[in-house]
């Protein structure tokens, strides 16, 4: 394994880093509050040559998806970088570049959705484009963020897959926090990544690479109606279904270059645990701690830490719960008017015909950036432990950190 | 619903597989141009008007309609500056 040096880099640079690594050819972004730092940095590195990307400052994050559909349609590697309100703006782009099957790469600061307006951490913005056919992973901390950032690409561009990949990050929490990331040299992240590989298609010329030629032409993006359009979308089914099989190929592949290994979902002491949370991003560190506190002081406590949102990889999340009675899972994200958030009710969906399956109930916390702090984990530890006292769920969701009942 | 590919015979990216030359969009018109090639003077203004860029020009200048993908919008017949095109019912 090649030598790795150690970088001091906050979540937003760890991006910034990879992506300078990886060398894309363009870089189509507007800078928005908490994403700005992956933006400015990335244009340093090209204001420095330190990439042969070309940077193209848009006016909107509606044009920054456009620029990326159309370079990525021409064959090029494209990146951008958004969060919350800029995710909004380049929402039907958005649905377009997965239903074209281009495979660029973004990150989404994750920072809450407006109004009213906030610029602090919580899932409400990915997770509102939950079904725009993209693939999402959430990251634990920076060095994750690094991994994912290049892993990506090749996600993103298997030949099995082709679809876009949103890595995500939580706002501040991990975007603007320092924290000590190993790094790989340039040219290891470059083989990794090798060249971008094309599916062949066919068009009306004939077959030829799904990407733009003048040499071959190929109509993208044509109208579709109720005799095609239901079919393509049964093909982002298909990739999606593609991509849970061969996603971990390549995380494999990653392992191997970097030592590093990750899952799809990560399950920490749940072979005996007795109550256990479930959720998403950098608040998992915490509850990681968490669990180690109740450990000590006796309560069978567990956890696990999902990692793949999109696609759900159901088989690999029932054997990370394993048999456990009691399950919480922990959110940042409301579904307004919804009987639950959307990781519960996707959760109660998996598990709905199963004989055996946990008692589960929904916390929502950290809205719009509000601290989760260890207290309120133990707050839903401890009703969890009461909804196996108790064997039931008196309330589906519980909203966490909230002033007033 | 028509018989076409299933979905995993569909190229992937919706990429259209067919030409547009084989959608024969002219039965979507009402009306066709008729020329009247006594008053025609070959000005060939019918052919560069034309949206569809459907009347061709044969060697001699003579305008043909091509009524297979004309959509009868009447705009040749409105710009022919000696009103030789007529818009009849098909």
């Amino acid at each position: 394994m090649v030598e790795q040096k150690l970088m001091g880099l906050n979540g937003d640079e760890a991006v910034a880093y990879a992506t300078k690594q990886v060398n894309p050819d363009i870089v189509a972004a507007y800078p928005i509050t908490p994403q700005t730092i992956i933006v400015e940095r990335f244009s340093e590195y090209v204001a420095d040559r330190e990439v042969d990307t070309e940077f193209v400052a848009v006016e909107s994050e509606h044009s920054a998806m456009s620029s990326c559909v159309g370079a990525s349609a021409a064959g090029a590697r494209a990146f951008t970088a958004t969060a919350a309100n800029g995710l909004a703006l380049m929402w039907e782009i958005v649905y377009i570049a997965s239903s074209l099957r281009l495979p660029i790469v973004m990150a989404v600061v994750n920072r809450a959705l407006s109004g009213p307006i906030n610029i602090h951490n919580d899932h409400s913005d990915t997770m509102g484009a939950r079904d725009s056919g993209w693939i999402q992973i959430y990251c634990e901390n920076a060095q994750e963020v690094y991994d994912a950032s290049i892993a990506a690409w090749r996600i993103a561009e298997h030949l099995k897959v082709q679809l876009p990949v949103m890595v995500c990050l939580d706002g501040f929490t991990l975007s603007h926090t320092m924290e000590n990331v190993m790094t790989l040299p340039d040219e290891t992240v470059q083989r990794f990544v090798g060249d971008r590989p094309f599916i062949e298609v066919e068009g009306h010329m004939g077959k030829g690479e799904l990407r733009l030629n003048p040499e071959m032409p190929l109509t993208m993006g044509p109208l579709d109606l109720q005799d095609f359009y239901y079919e393509h979308k049964i093909h982002q089914v298909d990739a999606m279904e593609q991509a849970l099989k061969y996603m971990k190929d390549v995380d494999e592949e990653w392992t191997k270059v970097s030592g590093r290994s990750y899952k799809y979902v990560e399950p920490y002491l749940m072979e005996d645990a007795e109550v256990a949370l479930i959720g998403m991003g950098s608040m998992m560190g915490t509850v990681r701690h968490m669990v180690d506190d109740l450990r000590a002081e006796g309560v069978k406590a567990g956890m696990v830490k999902l990692r793949l949102f999109r696609p759900f990889p159901v088989d690999a999340i029932k054997k990370a719960i394993g048999d456990v009675p009691v399950l919480g899972v922990m959110e940042k994200c409301i579904s307004f008017g919804a009987p639950a958030s959307p990781l519960m009710e996707e959760l109660m969906t998996v598990y709905y015909h199963d004989k055996e399956k946990p008692m589960i109930a929904n916390y929502v916390v950290g809205l719009g950036g509000r601290d989760v702090s260890p207290d309120m984990i133990r707050e839903a530890y401890k009703s969890l432990a009461k909804i196996k006292k108790t064997g039931k769920v008196d309330k589906l969701s519980t909203y966490i950190g909230v002033r007033g009942d | 619903m028509s018989k076409e590919r299933t979905w995993q015979e569909l190229p992937k990216g919706a990429v259209s597989y067919r030409s547009s030359m084989e959608y024969k969009t002219g039965d979507w018109g009402v009306d066709a141009p008729k020329i009247d090639h006594d008053k025609c003077v070959k000005c060939n203004m019918c052919h560069f008007y034309c949206p569809e860029g459907c009347i061709h020009v044969e060697e001699d200048g003579t305008p043909v309609p091509d009524l297979e993908y004309c959509k009868g919008c009447g705009i040749c017949a409105k710009e022919c500056p000696v009103k030789a095109i007529e818009m009849v019912r098909k």
